[in-house]
């Protein structure tokens, strides 16, 4: 059951936040958007911006340090693994103007079709991507 | 007024870190053992998106009645269904899957483990607001 309860209760918890930013400052809680938004030229009134990417890393930082068995599981260690993934990832969520966050939580929670058509794309291309690498290579 | 909009926002990301942190999204192999189907299949994200986008879906729902947020006088943003869907939609999602499917990292978990001390996450970051900022600039042009 500890299996299911804690992605479920965090995925609810993640809800509540998009939710709560939605519905008292009327934006989105795409972290792609709001990231971009602070990068130069910085949109105005960004400052609601550094204070959400601020709670966050809190956020994290504070379970981690609570939290004793919390670690980042990653097995794969590579830095041009890493510098792929994150060009990749720059470079897609610019284009599609969403990620996970944007499109999959808050996009569908809105039932946009423009969310619902990326969420299915970016699914399938990483689990294509995933099954290849670990099962055809 | 000012200082509601920054106690919410932060409110907000506090939120989104925990929850990150409790479902573990914020370690790659969580991810990529969800996308892989065929292989070790671990349902974890799966769990996480059944809460965040129910939890989503009546959120918005409730919101979807009211003129204006608690603290500002307009949605930054359409609350049209029927929104464009364009090449460059399909081409960008696409490539961040792959992205995702290689790294086990999105923008959320990346910035949130910023203080994690693993350089794997270290260098992603800073890939990824590089080519965004290259973006950002090449497309204002």
């Amino acid at each position: 059951m500890q299996n299911i309860i804690s992605p479920l209760a965090g995925g609810i918890l993640i809800g509540l936040a998009a939710i709560w930013l939605t519905g008292s400052l009327g934006r989105v809680m795409g972290v792609s958007g709001i990231i971009k938004g602070i990068l130069p030229p910085a949109e105005s009134g960004s400052a609601w911006r550094y204070w959400f990417l601020v709670g966050t890393v809190a956020g994290v930082s504070a379970y981690a340090w609570l939290v004793p068995h919390f670690s980042v599981v990653n097995s794969n260690t590579s830095y041009l693994v890493a510098a792929t993934a994150g060009i990749l990832v720059g470079i897609g969520t610019s284009m599609a103007n969403g990620c996970t966050s944007g499109h999959a939580v808050c996009g569908i929670g809105r039932l946009s079709q423009r969310s619902i058509v990326a969420t299915i794309t970016f699914l399938a291309t990483g689990i294509a991507t995933v099954s290849l690498a670990r099962h055809f290579f | 007024m000012k200082y509601k909009t920054y106690i919410a926002a932060t409110l907000s990301g506090i939120l989104f870190g925990v929850g990150l942190a409790l479902s573990e999204m914020t370690s790659p192999d969580k991810v990529r053992n969800f996308l892989d189907i065929a292989g070790t299949w671990d349902p974890a994200l799966l769990f996480v998106m059944v809460g965040a986008v129910t939890t989503s879906l009546i959120g918005h729902w409730w919101l979807s009645g009211r003129k204006s947020p608690f603290y500002d006088t307009k949605w930054h943003f359409s609350w049209d269904k029927r929104s464009v869907v364009d090449a460059k939609l399909v081409i960008g999602s696409a490539l961040f899957g792959i992205g995702w499917g290689i790294g086990g990292l999105c923008p959320g978990p990346a910035i949130g483990n910023l203080f994690s001390g693993s350089p794997f996450i270290l260098v992603f970051l800073a890939s990824m607001l590089i080519s965004m900022a290259i973006y950002k600039l090449i497309s204002k042009s």
